[in-house]
């Protein structure tokens, strides 16, 4: 078990991560998920003791780990560049940790194998890196990380710099290698949905905080604020400043509906309402959907789904909508929008009368 | 469109032909012509033929130069290339230290190279010379004019100071364009700092050190100026290079057919070595770099 307690680091005057807590346990999965800069790759360097945090500690098992040198915390990292040592063979990059560790030559041939088959990479061995296309190269700095068959794997956006039928079919494979280990696994990624089609738990970052931490559907399902809502929605999230008396919501431009039983019982007052871009539609969903006429700003259409730019009430929408649609810029429609959906923040961005957004 | 032919291309590669006829092939063919020829003067000229080449090698005073350029060569790579890789494996990476490496580094190379051979020559004199003065204070016997060994000291000294930075600068070019995350992934594997230096920087420098060598090979092999100012060829002739050699026999003996064929000579060395070394280097660099 990984565990960091209140870790914060500070740079000059300013702070990458500030204050944060997680507990990994052993053979799971976590997801780290976070815009550029959030602190992703800030915290991975200190979990892997590549950096000493200014403040807080990190345990393994129980054991302070904090300022031990990376070579001794049993760790494997794989980065977002393809690194590898250039003038060796890929039957050597995958074999120099046992190397250093001092293995004797019959298992690392063995382990060498095993990894190169696991990884499709048996017909490279005696290239070197530099001759291999950037996917074969991944291929090998995962297979490094796979021979050393550390406690702890951490692995920084591996996928972003390749194309994309090849993340697709790392994406599927990783979470398989590595949950045989029974190994901690970390994997960072600015994307929503890669957390999601990984799966395990994630982590919300923005701004060097973790905002939330649990079962990956249960943060995209239940986020506990505004920010979280945000960075675990792609394309970004749809608010609207919205204002609840007598037990109904109104909005801006004279909309007004009943609010639903989960949010009954929050308090009268102002509130931000937020919803995902595919939650609204074009037809009425439930009989007891809002209508909402808002006009069209831009079209995208990727042939399979539609992305129809709204501006509503002085808000910009996102409407995700299957098949081809086609509006005039400027053109005033009516879009549907199932209460029941709608994840509801206070005036601090905390989450209100959870249970929302079940259906997503 | 429909492709029409003429010999208007001709025109469009005219400028180029004209300026490289001008820069090199004529005065080239001049050389050439007085290789083959025998002249006392009054623009008179007799036939020799191959003579001028069959006397040039075979005379041990071309040889001893060129083995003297061979050795100096050789000792001016083995020190400035492993010397130049050292200083920029030290130089900062980042700060303030930066600009102040960068522009320390560059100064030696901005001076002319006659002003160099000038300021040593004065620097190392025993009369009134710094480094001359302060190492006879010190008891040590050191005189370039009179002593063959100081003599070389002096000029592969000079020359190392004069043209390491050129190396220090081009190995720093190749170290601070490895990412950083091949130095993290380097601790994270627990590698040694000889190993990083023999599987991560030496292989990302490659490049830049075959320019370095190649540079460095050429110009010390074709070494004039120094010497010529700093030693003059001496003491005896125990630093007359080829190209200083050239030059007392085409200027000072008037021997311009020998002088010719001799630069000819010289210059199919220069190129031919040249072509030796970049071949090894990028044939040895196949498969690292592409």
């Amino acid at each position: 078990m990984l565990e960091l307690r209140n870790i914060t680091k500070q740079v000059g005057a300013e702070t990458h991560l500030s204050d944060i807590s997680l507990r990994l346990e052993r053979g799971t999965l976590n997801v780290l998920l976070g815009p550029t800069l959030s602190g992703k790759t800030s915290l991975m360097r200190i979990m892997a003791g590549l950096d000493r945090p200014s403040s807080g500690t990190i345990h393994v098992d129980g054991v302070d780990v904090t300022g031990v040198s990376p070579q001794k915390r049993d760790v494997a990292m794989v980065f977002q560049q393809f690194i590898n040592y250039p003038s060796m063979t890929v039957y050597d990059n995958i074999a120099s940790p046992m190397r250093v560790a001092g293995a004797d030559r019959q298992s690392i041939d063995e382990a060498v194998q095993r990894a190169a088959t696991l990884m499709k990479l048996t017909p490279y061995l005696d290239r070197t890196p530099l001759n291999l296309s950037g996917g074969q190269q991944q291929r090998t700095a995962l297979a490094r990380a796979i021979v050393k068959n550390a406690g702890l794997v951490l692995l920084d956006e591996p996928l972003a710099n390749l194309d994309y039928k090849l993340r697709e079919e790392l994406r599927a494979e990783l979470p398989r290698i590595f949950a045989e280990s029974g190994t901690i696994f970390v994997y960072a990624t600015t994307e929503p949905s890669e957390a999601l089609l990984l799966g395990g738990n994630t982590a919300t970052l923005s701004e060097g905080r973790v905002t939330q931490f649990g079962r990956t559907i249960e943060v995209f399902r239940r986020p506990a604020d505004l920010i979280t809502a945000r960075t675990f929605s792609d394309p970004p999230l749809n608010t609207v400043a919205m204002h609840k008396s007598n037990g109904a919501f109104s909005l801006e431009g004279g909309v007004s509906f009943p609010a639903t039983d989960a949010l009954h019982a929050i308090a009268d007052g102002a509130y931000t309402m937020g919803f995902q871009p595919h939650h609204l539609s074009l037809s009425r969903t439930a009989p007891d959907a809002v209508a909402l006429r808002a006009v069209v700003t831009a079209l995208e259409i990727t042939g399979s789904e539609s992305f129809v730019h709204l501006r509503f009430a002085g808000a910009d929408w996102i409407m995700l909508t299957p098949g081809v649609q086609n509006y005039a810029v400027g053109e005033e429609i009516e879009v549907f929008l199932d209460p029941r959906l709608l994840m509801v923040f206070d005036g601090a961005g905390r989450a209100v009368g959870q249970a929302t957004a079940m259906a997503a | 469109m429909e492709k029409t032919w003429n010999n208007k291309a001709w025109f469009l590669v005219l400028p180029v032909l004209v300026l490289v006829a001008f820069s090199a092939i004529i005065p080239l063919m001049t050389v050439v012509n007085y290789s083959v020829q025998d002249t006392f003067g009054n623009n008179q000229f007799f036939w020799a033929g191959l003579d001028w080449f069959d006397d040039t090698l075979h005379s041990s005073r071309f040889w001893e130069a060129l083995w003297r350029n061979l050795l100096f060569s050789g000792i001016i790579l083995a020190i400035q290339i492993p010397l130049g890789i050292f200083i920029a494996l030290h130089m900062p990476k980042r700060g303030w230290g930066v600009p102040v490496c960068l522009v320390l580094m560059a100064l030696p190379l901005l001076i002319p190279w006659n002003v160099v051979g000038t300021i040593w020559q004065v620097f190392g004199r025993v009369d009134i010379g710094l480094l001359g003065r302060a190492l006879a204070g010190l008891g040590v016997d050191y005189n370039y004019v009179q002593d063959p060994f100081d003599a070389w000291a002096t000029i592969v000294v000079m020359d190392v100071w004069h043209w390491t930075s050129l190396v220090v600068l081009l190995c720093y070019a190749g170290l601070v364009s490895i990412p950083d995350a091949y130095y993290q992934a380097a601790r994270i594997d627990g590698a040694s700092r000889w190993s990083v230096f023999r599987f991560i920087q030496l292989p990302k420098m490659q490049r830049v050190l075959l320019i370095a060598v190649l540079l460095r090979f050429m110009d010390s092999f074709m070494i004039y100026t120094e010497p010529f100012v700093v030693t003059g060829g001496g003491p005896g002739n125990e630093t007359t290079f080829l190209s200083i050699d050239l030059v007392k026999m085409a200027i000072g003996q008037f021997d311009v057919g020998p002088a010719a064929a001799m630069s000819l000579i010289y210059f199919l060395i220069v190129m031919l070595l040249s072509w030796v070394f970049y071949t090894v280097m990028t044939n040895y660099g196949q498969g690292d770099e592409r």
